[in-house]
């Protein structure tokens, strides 16, 4: 057990550190509280510096454009990003997720064909998995895709898909084959966005905003060459993406709970409440110290997961523990949020007194999404019941 | 950057395991906790060619001079085996405060007893208004010697010497010595017992001044964090192995979600406390700024985690968790022992906002 920087990963972490030293944009934080909507072409602009400087997708092999980083690397790369107050990327998912699939699963003419285009943000990505019946029970899903010559004819609806109304292209899973147990008729197809047939609905959610959406597929023709992976094991394609989501996101969900907490310990020294100062009042020191904690658990959690991953090769079902404590973590750390800004924790954006421009009011309702989206906390510890601890399957 | 143990440290976390589950398994656990001192002369002495006693101490003194990692993955694995005795009181407490704070021939007699196996011991801190903050302790010492009352000292009665913190300085007391008396306090945890030291004009030998105690303290509560997790992950084990074979609606009661997320749960909290556990250790070993933040989020996750995981072990339990016969709740007291000990939760997190809120410690990064 060495937690100090070898030297390749001093390497790495200095010349990160001097690149987003002079490139960081210094109006971020003008940026930084707008709608998505509004944000999205500065997003898109700060993805292709950092394309430029190589800093897009560090753990990408070098040969797509990225550093082949080791996940150590992976963590050094968002802890300097949280440092440097870096604004996040507009192509998330295509970098984060569809990327790195199509890496793995992907012909040669596939990766050719897409992965430049998710580095330079030229296309932008969303994903097709959930659907209004099939939820915790993706495997269920109904969009079906029949063989038709050298095309396949997509029919059904998505939703809550991020990105919709931005997106260029969709990875999405449909069914391939219905007389087959439903794991093994699953295929996963990329989808161009501008096909006819696709039609996008924004999806008002609890927040007020569109930040999701809907996908109608009707007669949508998709030619056989952007199958991903192989017909009938969409499956273990649509899973290898799930992994990557549960894996890695604790270390980047890090940089935005840093902020958060560094912010409300900010705020607790300047303002009163009650008569005093909030940080000399004993119950808010506690709860403020209680979240700190946990933040600063939920890094080392990923870095001990990042260091079995590195011996084992593979990330295994122990990523749903980073997926319980990050979601319900911020849950309450937006909770410690509202008890100290008291009244003014629920003024929203727009009002002349909302304190950073009603962040919080809207966090408080965003992360109730946090334990439903990306596997609800219930499947999550399904998981670990099943293939962590062994016990038997309960459905 | 490496978070995963080294083949030696797995070596000995391995050794130590099986050495457990062969010196000191549960019929042992449960025949010296019904002794006085739940103290065996001759496990001590297997303890001792183990060389356990002398892990942290240098060799100079007959030490084994390995490091806190290690010292932590030692007790983490008492903690499974629930390990009766005075090896945390005499390592992780009396030797962390001796090799802290006393000049190098006190060292050289009091460290190289421990390590020879030849001196057993325990920290004598809280009175009868206890508090872990060296501020507020009351007792001093007078023309060298000691009198008043020390509370919750675990093991006294099988030490050879004790190791007070009182107001002036930090002191060893020979148990022999003139004026001590050792009386047993009825406590929850069976397996480490707790007892009332009384001295009146007792003589004392000062071994330095306050300075080195709050780092002794760390050292010793990054431990006790530790072994908090390797009792956690016996309670998650003992309780996952009856969830698969114990029946009901004709069915493993572990196939039910209810159950199944009591498990996750205790799953999730045990890595969760491991990690911190973990992380303080180096961060001592490395004197790294933020060593004493880590090891209060270290003992602050643990003696909450430690209580729920056995909590919910009870509960998926049943009825059976219930009854004396089941060993898991000699590992709830153990815990609720724990829990408090060296600083609960609420101690702790009042501790990382003196650090955070007031003093601005710099946050933590691995870079």
């Amino acid at each position: 057990m060495d937690l100090s920087l070898n030297n390749e990963e001093r390497q790495f972490r200095d010349e990160l550190r001097a690149w987003l030293e002079s490139n960081v944009p210094k109006d971020w934080a003008e940026w930084r509280e707008k709608p998505l909507e509004e944000s999205f072409p500065y997003l898109r602009t700060w993805q292709r510096k950092l394309h430029e400087g190589r800093w897009a997708a560090v753990s990408w092999p070098k040969e797509y454009g990225g550093r082949s980083a080791t996940l150590m690397q992976q963590a050094i790369f968002w802890e300097e990003m949280a440092r440097a107050q870096a604004p996040s990327m507009a192509n998330a998912l295509g970098l984060g997720l569809i990327g790195p699939t199509i890496i793995a699963y992907g012909t040669e003419a596939q990766k050719k064909r897409f992965v430049p285009k998710i580095l330079s943000t030229d296309e932008v990505w969303c994903q097709g998995f959930s659907e209004p019946n099939a939820g915790s029970d993706l495997a269920g899903l109904q969009t079906e895709a029949r063989l038709d010559g050298d095309h396949y004819v997509v029919n059904g609806q998505k939703v809550w898909t991020s990105y919709g109304w931005v997106a260029d292209w969709c990875e999405l899973v449909v069914r391939t084959d219905p007389n087959v147990p439903k794991h093994k008729g699953l295929t996963v197809l990329l989808v161009d966005m501008k096909s006819p047939g696709v039609e996008v609905r924004p999806l008002r959610q609890i927040t007020g905003e569109s930040e999701f959406n809907e996908l109608f597929f009707r007669d949508v023709r998709v030619p056989v060459e952007n199958v991903l992976g192989k017909v009938n094991d969409g499956w273990n394609v649509a899973v290898s993406t799930l992994m990557f989501e549960r894996g890695s996101y604790g270390a980047r969900l890090h940089l935005l709970f840093k902020r958060n907490i560094d912010r409300l310990i900010e705020l607790s020294r300047n303002q009163h409440r009650n008569g005093q100062v909030s940080a000399k009042d004993p119950l808010t020191r506690q709860k403020l110290a209680q979240c700190y904690a946990e933040i600063e658990i939920m890094r080392l959690n990923q870095l001990r997961a990042f260091s079995r991953i590195t011996a084992t090769g593979v990330p295994g079902p122990e990523g749903s523990i980073q997926k319980i404590f990050w979601s319900e973590l911020n849950q309450r750390l937006q909770q410690v949020a509202q008890e100290l800004l008291g009244p003014y924790g629920q003024l929203t954006h727009g009002d002349s007194r909302a304190i950073d421009n009603g962040i919080w009011s809207y966090g408080y309702l965003r992360t109730r999404g946090n334990t439903i989206e990306a596997g609800t906390s219930e499947v999550q510890r399904n998981i670990i019941g099943h293939f962590v601890l062994g016990l038997p399957r309960s459905y | 950057m490496e978070f995963g143990l080294s083949e030696s440290q797995q070596l000995l976390r391995d050794n130590a395991r099986k050495f457990f589950a062969g010196e000191c398994p549960m019929e042992e656990v449960r025949r010296l906790m019904e002794t006085e001192t739940a103290y065996d002369a001759n496990l001590w002495n297997k303890l001792v060619e183990q060389g356990y006693t002398g892990i942290i101490l240098s060799e100079e003194y007959g030490g084994v001079g390995l490091g806190k990692v290690e010292l932590i993955l030692l007790m983490e694995e008492a903690g499974r085996a629930l390990l009766p005795g005075p090896l945390f009181s005499t390592v992780a407490l009396a030797g962390a405060v001796v090799e802290s704070v006393a000049n190098d021939s006190q060292k050289k007699k009091y460290l190289s007893a421990i390590c020879a196996g030849d001196a057993r011991s325990t920290l004598a801190i809280l009175e009868a208004s206890p508090s872990w903050r060296p501020a507020d302790l009351r007792m001093a010492s007078a023309n060298g010697k000691l009198t008043g009352e020390k509370l919750f000292v675990t093991d006294a009665a099988a030490a050879d010497f004790i190791v007070v913190a009182a107001r002036d300085g930090i002191f060893a007391v020979d148990v022999k010595a003139p004026g001590i008396s050792i009386s047993p306090m009825k406590t929850l945890d069976l397996t480490r017992k707790a007892y009332s030291v009384r001295f009146t004009n007792t003589p004392a030998e000062r071994l330095g001044d306050l300075t080195g105690l709050p780092r002794a303290l760390d050292i010793a509560t990054a431990a006790l964090a530790a072994e908090l997790v390797g009792g956690m992950q016996r309670t998650l084990d003992i309780t996952v192995d009856y969830a698969k074979m114990r029946k009901q609606f004709g069915k493993p009661i572990g196939m039910f979600q209810a159950v199944q997320h009591h498990c996750a749960d205790m799953y999730l909290e045990t890595e969760s406390a491991r990690s911190a556990a973990y992380y303080a250790a180096w961060a001592l070993e490395e004197n790294a700024p933020d060593a004493a933040v880590a090891v209060s989020i270290a003992k602050m996750y643990a003696s909450d985690a430690g209580r729920t995981v056995g909590n919910r072990g009870i509960q998926v339990h049943g009825g059976m968790g219930f009854t004396w016969e089941n060993d898991i709740h000699l590992y709830y007291r153990r815990a609720k022992a724990s829990e408090t000990a060296l600083g609960d939760s609420t101690y702790h997190r009042e501790r990382i906002a003196t650090l955070v809120i007031d003093g601005g410690a710099a946050s933590s990064q691995s870079a």
